[in-house]
């Protein structure tokens, strides 16, 4: 293996080569871009490409499934020196949720044809993949959901109703949870299905949330077919695939949102909308304190994450800590938006129109759609139950009524 | 934990073990009950220097450890968790730190070795008042013929009955308030003209009251540089900030094991206490908040070891963060633990005084979000 240093200058090396210079310093473009089509064009095109082909789009995969064989360091030096020029890996975004869930659970529990089958997709970026877990009455108790798969042939038959299925009407692949015995307890009859959506059979029709418009669909299962090949792990045992995949999940929500300059950035925002003392402090005492609080929080945050990594010697794995960071960064990013809806007064109210600015708007849009935060991947309660439970070993309470 | 040495997690098991063989929170109950002169046992003082304990920041050229203050924390949070009475954090860690700070090199041979050997007691005296507040000193030292003389008041200082020498901060020039004019002093605590009194605080540890009157010091007993000694008292104050924040960890985790074991155990309503929701989600709360305030706590201690640039903000928001969980804590020990918390023979209230006495020590949440504030200039 080549050492740090040797490799980071390949890396360089392959950057100078591979990156077309006209996308530097684009990545917001580039993932609002390629979280919406797939159909690139020119050097949006060339980049992808030159990503899968040196398999950087999932850089720690396999390289027979499309990755580069990275080692959990390595990737974080191809990471750096992406940042140092302006590039941005825009295949996670383009898979949908293929790079961050369903590959990593595939990896785990796929037999090697679907291993095979389905990675160099993702991989590459040029199959996208949604979720098909929630239903209507299966959200926080997600093991009650009733969408059911019958053997029929070389075929499973799927009918039901998903929801919050993200990217549904522009994916290819879909990864469902649905039952396969009706009979069993409700954890023990569920089975992990992946299907292609271009048939019929299945419907989506998009979700327009409080803050707008969203990448949600529910999405309508009418005899869709999931070929037998494709049941990820063994059948009725789906549970402990979607645990996984779940912690997965969990895992991509606990990042530290907050950097250096983006807090100097907030506490002028403050400043210019509250106003300042004689002596530099923020002219509204109660708000100044519970902004130090927000920042110390976020701080003690990103700090946490950091040790956490550190305490993992550098392994980067699902760790029951991910729930303790979800609920803090969950926390975090909330008090953010509300805080800095609440500095900005009546500019902050706005919903469109040009007596507000981007930014104004902006923070409207994102403290409505942060409000799914402590919704989703396991609501802030669920995480609580978790760390609990799997944590703190507490017994499971046995009250009868 | 942060990724420890094997020479940290060295020190620590061996701490851990003798701490709870030798003198476990039990040993505090009886040391507060027999009312000991100096609020601790001298064979405990005695074996901790004995292990070196007092050496572990002085650096070697003085006959100390030069270990650091990550690993000293980790001693530190071992004593917090067993309440372990000594003057080991009074001196070796804010006595050496203010030396090591401000001495030149004649006061560092003069009082090091003798901090890191546990044969001098060298304490902190900077607090004048209710409130931590340290720009509002009074205190005077003006200038006689052959050096200082001091006059004023000097409360709620640690160890203050068992020090043989004090730092003193105290005014050269200002006015209360200025940071401009405050100077240092180190001096024996038995000089002519200073009297000493024992406060009975509610956690039973050592502090005093100290009075100054017509105390005269040499010009040598000056440490750091006249009229500029804000900053130098700021850095040793943000030290024993950090400091005193991994002993309220320990002291916090202590509680937080004694809750979770009692939450597995006690039965109600046919019930081990802990299956119902309402005090599990409230033990995911208090789990969340320690592991928080342990990443600021070590990474206030181990920016300090690194002579990092953030040094005091990460202090302030050290001390904050553990002392908000630590208020948090020790409330939720009583409350869970219900009436038996509430019984002297339980150890449930040696904690719970001791944590608001830690709180106020070095500024208090409220003086530290104060601060970080203003460090980040909002």
């Amino acid at each position: 293996m080549v050492n740090a240093t040797e490799f980071r200058s390949a890396v360089k090396g392959w950057l100078e080569e591979n990156f077309p210079l006209a996308l530097k310093g684009q990545t917001a473009m580039l993932l609002e871009l390629a979280s919406v089509q797939n159909n690139l064009e020119g050097d949006i095109l060339l980049w992808r490409q030159n990503l899968a082909q040196a398999g950087y789009g999932a850089p720690t995969w396999p390289k027979a499934y499309g990755g580069a064989g990275l080692t959990h360091p390595q990737a974080k030096i191809l990471a750096e020196e992406m940042k140092r020029v302006g590039a941005f890996n825009l295949i996670p975004a383009l898979a949908g949720m293929g790079v961050t869930m369903v590959g990593p659970t595939v990896l785990e529990y796929g037999t090697d044809d679907q291993k095979a089958r389905h990675l160099p997709g993702i991989a590459s970026g040029t199959i996208r993949w949604c979720l098909g877990l929630s239903e209507p009455s299966a959200g926080s108790d997600l093991a009650s959901l009733t969408t059911k798969a019958v053997a029929d042939g070389d075929n499973w038959l799927l009918n039901g109703q998903k929801t919050w299925t993200s990217g549904a009407d522009i994916s290819q692949w879909c990864g469902a949870l649905v039952r396969t015995d009706s009979s069993a307890k409700k954890r023990d009859g569920i089975s992990f299905l992946m299907l292609p959506m271009d048939q019929a059979e299945i419907k989506t029709r998009p979700i327009k949330l409080i803050a707008g418009a969203s990448p949600f669909c529910e999405t309508f299962f009418d005899d869709a077919k999931a070929s037998k090949d494709d049941l990820l792990g063994k059948p009725n045992e789906g549970w402990s695939v979607i645990k996984r995949l779940l912690q997965h999940e969990r895992q991509s929500q606990t990042s530290a949102s907050r950097t250096g300059s983006a807090r100097e950035a907030f506490q002028d925002t403050a400043k210019r909308y509250v106003g300042v003392d004689a002596q530099g402090r923020l002219d509204d005492a109660d708000l100044r304190i519970r902004l130090a609080n927000h920042l110390m929080d976020a701080t003690a945050h990103s700090l946490t994450v950091r040790r956490i990594r550190e305490e993992a010697r550098g392994k980067v794995e699902v760790s029951a800590a991910a729930s303790i960071l979800k609920n803090t960064a969950t926390q975090v990013a909330q008090i953010k938006s509300e805080l800095t809806l609440e500095l900005m007064g009546y500019q902050g109210l706005g919903w469109q129109g040009d007596s507000f600015n981007e930014e104004e708007l902006d923070n409207v849009r994102s403290w409505l759609s942060g409000k799914a935060m402590s919704i989703y991947g396991g609501s802030y309660e669920v995480q609580k139950n978790i760390i609990s439970k799997n944590i703190l070993g507490l017994p499971e309470n046995t009250q009868k009524g | 934990m942060a990724a420890l040495t094997e020479e940290q997690t060295m020190i620590r098991d061996q701490a851990r073990s003798w701490l709870t063989e030798q003198y476990p929170v039990q040993k505090f109950r009886e040391m507060r009950d027999s009312q000991a002169e100096f609020a601790f046992t001298p064979d405990t003082w005695a074996g901790m220097a004995e292990m070196g304990w007092p050496g572990i920041l002085v650096p070697e050229q003085y006959g100390g450890l030069g270990l650091g203050y990550l690993t000293f924390g980790v001693v530190l949070e071992e004593i917090g968790r067993q309440l372990t009475a000594s003057p080991l954090f009074a001196s070796a860690f804010v006595g050496a730190s203010a030396v090591m700070l401000a001495g030149n090199d004649q006061q560092k041979q003069q009082w090091l070795p003798a901090i890191a050997d546990g044969s001098q007691i060298v304490t902190l005296a900077s607090d004048e008042g209710p409130r931590h507040v340290p720009a509002a000193i009074s205190m005077q030292a003006s200038r006689n013929s052959g050096g200082f003389e001091l006059n004023g008041n000097k409360t709620f200082v640690l160890e203050g009955m068992a020090a043989s020498a004090l730092v003193v901060a105290a005014r050269t020039a200002g006015d209360a308030g200025d940071q401009q004019g405050i100077s240092l002093f180190i001096l024996a605590a038995d000089t002519d003209g200073i009297s000493r009194h024992a406060l009975a605080t509610m956690d039973s540890r050592g502090y005093a009251n100290i009075s100054f009157d017509k105390v005269s010091i040499p010009a040598d007993a000056l440490l750091g540089e006249l009229d500029q000694g804000y900053a130098l008292l700021e850095a040793i104050l943000d030290r024993a900030s950090a400091g005193i924040a991994a002993e309220m960890i320990g002291t916090a985790a202590q509680s937080f094991d004694m809750t979770l074991d009692y939450l597995k155990n006690r039965e109600q309503f046919g019930q081990v206490i802990g299956s119902f929701q309402a005090l599990g989600h409230r033990a995911a709360d208090l789990y969340t908040d320690k592991e928080m305030a342990r990443s600021c706590m070590e990474a206030a201690l181990q920016a300090i070891d690194d002579n990092g640039e953030n040094i005091a903000e990460l202090c302030s928001l050290s001390k904050c963060k553990t002392g908000d969980f630590l208020h948090f804590m020790s409330n939720q020990l009583i409350q869970i633990h219900g009436g038996i918390g509430m019984t002297d023979e339980f150890d449930a209230g040696l904690y719970l005084k001791r944590a608001r006495v830690l709180e106020s020590c070095y500024g208090n949440q409220a003086y530290h979000r104060d601060r970080y504030a203003r460090l980040l200039n909002f």
